[in-house]
């Protein structure tokens, strides 16, 4: 009785769950993912945060369904996704936005044409609909209209950053994902990105933020569910707060020393 | 030590079999994807042009002077047996059923072989393949599939177009410097050269357009590490393919006259 309770509970809860994920890349002999739970909660802006190398990025890819775990279930807004076939997860992802670190655009494309890209792909409307939505989610996301027939290399990295995430934005997703999206970036265009994170999530109620960071102090200041990964498993997580007050030792000095940097 | 290097000669061998495997494996997703839903049209003729159009310099270039040379050679072996009307069918035939596919094979293969490799190998270290997936996108039907059918169907035409060339720089050796008669040089031709060996030279050119961007888009598309990794792929891209078109030349031969063989025919 009470599991089917829970079970309906977390049917509304939860944007993804992961449960005892693992992963090895070699054919069983050593592991990146180490039975990993993770359950990140819909609606939610969350971060996932870690040291360098410990499996954030492969932990996106397996939510992505571009990875399949070698033992463990992974649903995603309510879909088992080892049951779904190859074919049926590309019909799938058109869920998902990923704003990848090097915005990933196509560079023999125009800023516009990269954002109408997947509408094209994926949706039935006229070419003329299609210009407009585009137009419409770079204005969104803060790009001015002189810059919308350059080609990616004619613009700055911050404008890169901005028509990817209007290509992300592109189908209305009802999970956007942004890899390290303020790696590399300097302190200004930083700001700016985490702002731009925190207003898409803002203006779009329902969506699911899923941010993979090593910065420490922006996770903890836009995001309100944390999960810090170490060596393939989830040490801890929940909402900011229970980071600042955990006995975990690892957690103590990696929150330390991310804060001291600031 | 007898055994360890029995042991490497046969781990080698196992990688080499696994190596083949997976280029197999790829180049039937990229077949499968280049017939599955959508029909990439635009980025067919996209591919047809940059295989087929931006060679047609090179390819008669090299054509011309491939038949210029070959036929300056016969003539000097042939001078002194006093069999230069058989200069023309044995140029023909060299070129239709060795050199024109060979060579156009190898051209190709180093230049949009080399630059697939390239454009791919950026497209993945770039996260763009990652973002073609995560779209939704299959990119064997997007990026593969077209440039393997592009290429299938590019390097024969180029290769008859290198054929036309090297006929025509032939004749100018024997009938423009040496000062033969054309009619020698026509003479027995059409006598020799049958047409089935020219579509010989032209399916084998088919076989090498389909390896090299095979060969070339996998090693793209299984690029690691930043620029220097897209380099590391074009390079091995364009070096096994040009291998591959040598030996493969070789049992191609072999496999055309078995099947002659077969069917009766004299080859
Ligand atoms: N495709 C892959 N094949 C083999 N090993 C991989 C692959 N992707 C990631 N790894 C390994 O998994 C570990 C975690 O990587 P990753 O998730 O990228 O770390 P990060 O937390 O920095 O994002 C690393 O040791 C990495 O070398
Ligand atoms: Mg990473």
């Amino acid at each position: 009785m009470t599991d089917l309770r829970t079970q309906l509970e977390n049917k509304e809860v939860f944007a993804t769950e992961l449960t005892d994920i693992w992963k090895s890349f070699d054919g069983g002999n050593s592991f990146v993912i180490k039975g990993l739970d993770l359950k990140i909660p819909k609606g939610s802006l969350t971060a996932i945060i870690g040291f360098s190398g410990t499996g954030k990025s492969v932990i996106l890819k397996h939510i992505l369904g571009l990875h399949r775990p070698t033992k463990g279930s992974i649903k995603v807004l309510d879909h088992e996704l080892g049951k779904m076939t190859d074919q049926e997860l590309v019909v799938f992802r058109r869920k998902f936005g990923v704003l990848f670190q090097s915005a990933a655009l196509f560079d023999d494309m125009t800023v516009l044409e990269n954002v109408c890209f997947p509408l094209i792909e994926h949706t039935p409307l006229k070419q003329e609909k299609i210009i407009e939505v585009a137009q419409e989610k770079l204005m969104q996301v803060g790009l001015a209209a002189a810059h919308f027939n350059k080609l990616p290399s004619e613009i700055s990295g911050g404008m890169q950053k901005r028509t990817g995430l209007a290509r992300a934005l592109a189908l209305d997703p009802e999970i956007i994902f942004y890899d390290e999206p303020t790696t590399g970036l300097d302190p200004i265009l930083t700001e700016m990105v985490d702002d731009l994170i925190v207003e898409t999530h803002k203006s779009r109620p329902g969506t699911t933020s899923i941010m993979i960071s090593h910065d420490l102090a922006a996770a903890f200041k836009i995001a309100d569910f944390v999960a810090m990964l170490d060596a393939g498993q989830v040490l801890l997580s929940g909402p900011p707060e229970v980071f600042f007050n955990t006995d975990i030792d690892l957690v103590k000095r990696f929150v330390n020393k991310g804060m001291k940097l600031q | 030590m007898i055994q360890s290097v029995f042991k490497f000669i046969q781990n080698k061998l196992i990688q080499t079999v696994e190596a083949l495997g997976e280029v197999i494996l790829f180049s039937g997703k990229g077949l499968q994807g280049f017939f599955a839903k959508p029909f990439r049209g635009l980025e067919l003729v996209r591919q047809f042009e940059f295989v087929g159009n931006q060679s047609f310099f090179i390819i008669a270039l090299t054509g011309l002077f491939t038949g210029l040379a070959l036929a300056f050679q016969v003539y000097m072996g042939f001078k002194v047996v006093n069999a230069t009307n058989l200069i023309g069918p044995v140029v023909a035939l060299g070129i239709s059923r060795e050199l024109g596919p060979v060579l156009t094979g190898l051209i190709i293969a180093a230049r949009a072989g080399g630059a697939m490799a390239a454009r791919i190998g950026t497209m993945r270290v770039n996260e763009q393949i990652d973002a073609l997936d995560v779209m939704g996108i299959d990119t064997y039907n997007y990026l593969i599939g077209p440039r393997i059918i592009a290429s299938i169907i590019s390097t024969p035409l180029l290769t008859a177009l290198f054929d036309f060339f090297a006929m025509a720089g032939a004749w100018i050796l024997v009938v423009q410097i040496v000062g033969l008669d054309s009619a020698i040089f026509w003479d027995r031709i059409d006598q020799i050269v049958q047409v089935k060996y020219i579509f010989e030279g032209l399916f084998k050119a088919a076989i090498f357009g389909f390896v090299f961007s095979v060969i070339c888009t996998y090693r793209g598309y299984h690029t690691k590490g930043g620029a220097q990794g897209v380099g590391e792929a074009t390079n091995k891209g364009v070096v096994s393919s040009m291998v591959t078109i040598i030996v493969l030349d070789y049992f191609l031969m072999n496999l055309i006259r078995m099947y002659y063989h077969l069917i009766g025919v004299s080859s």
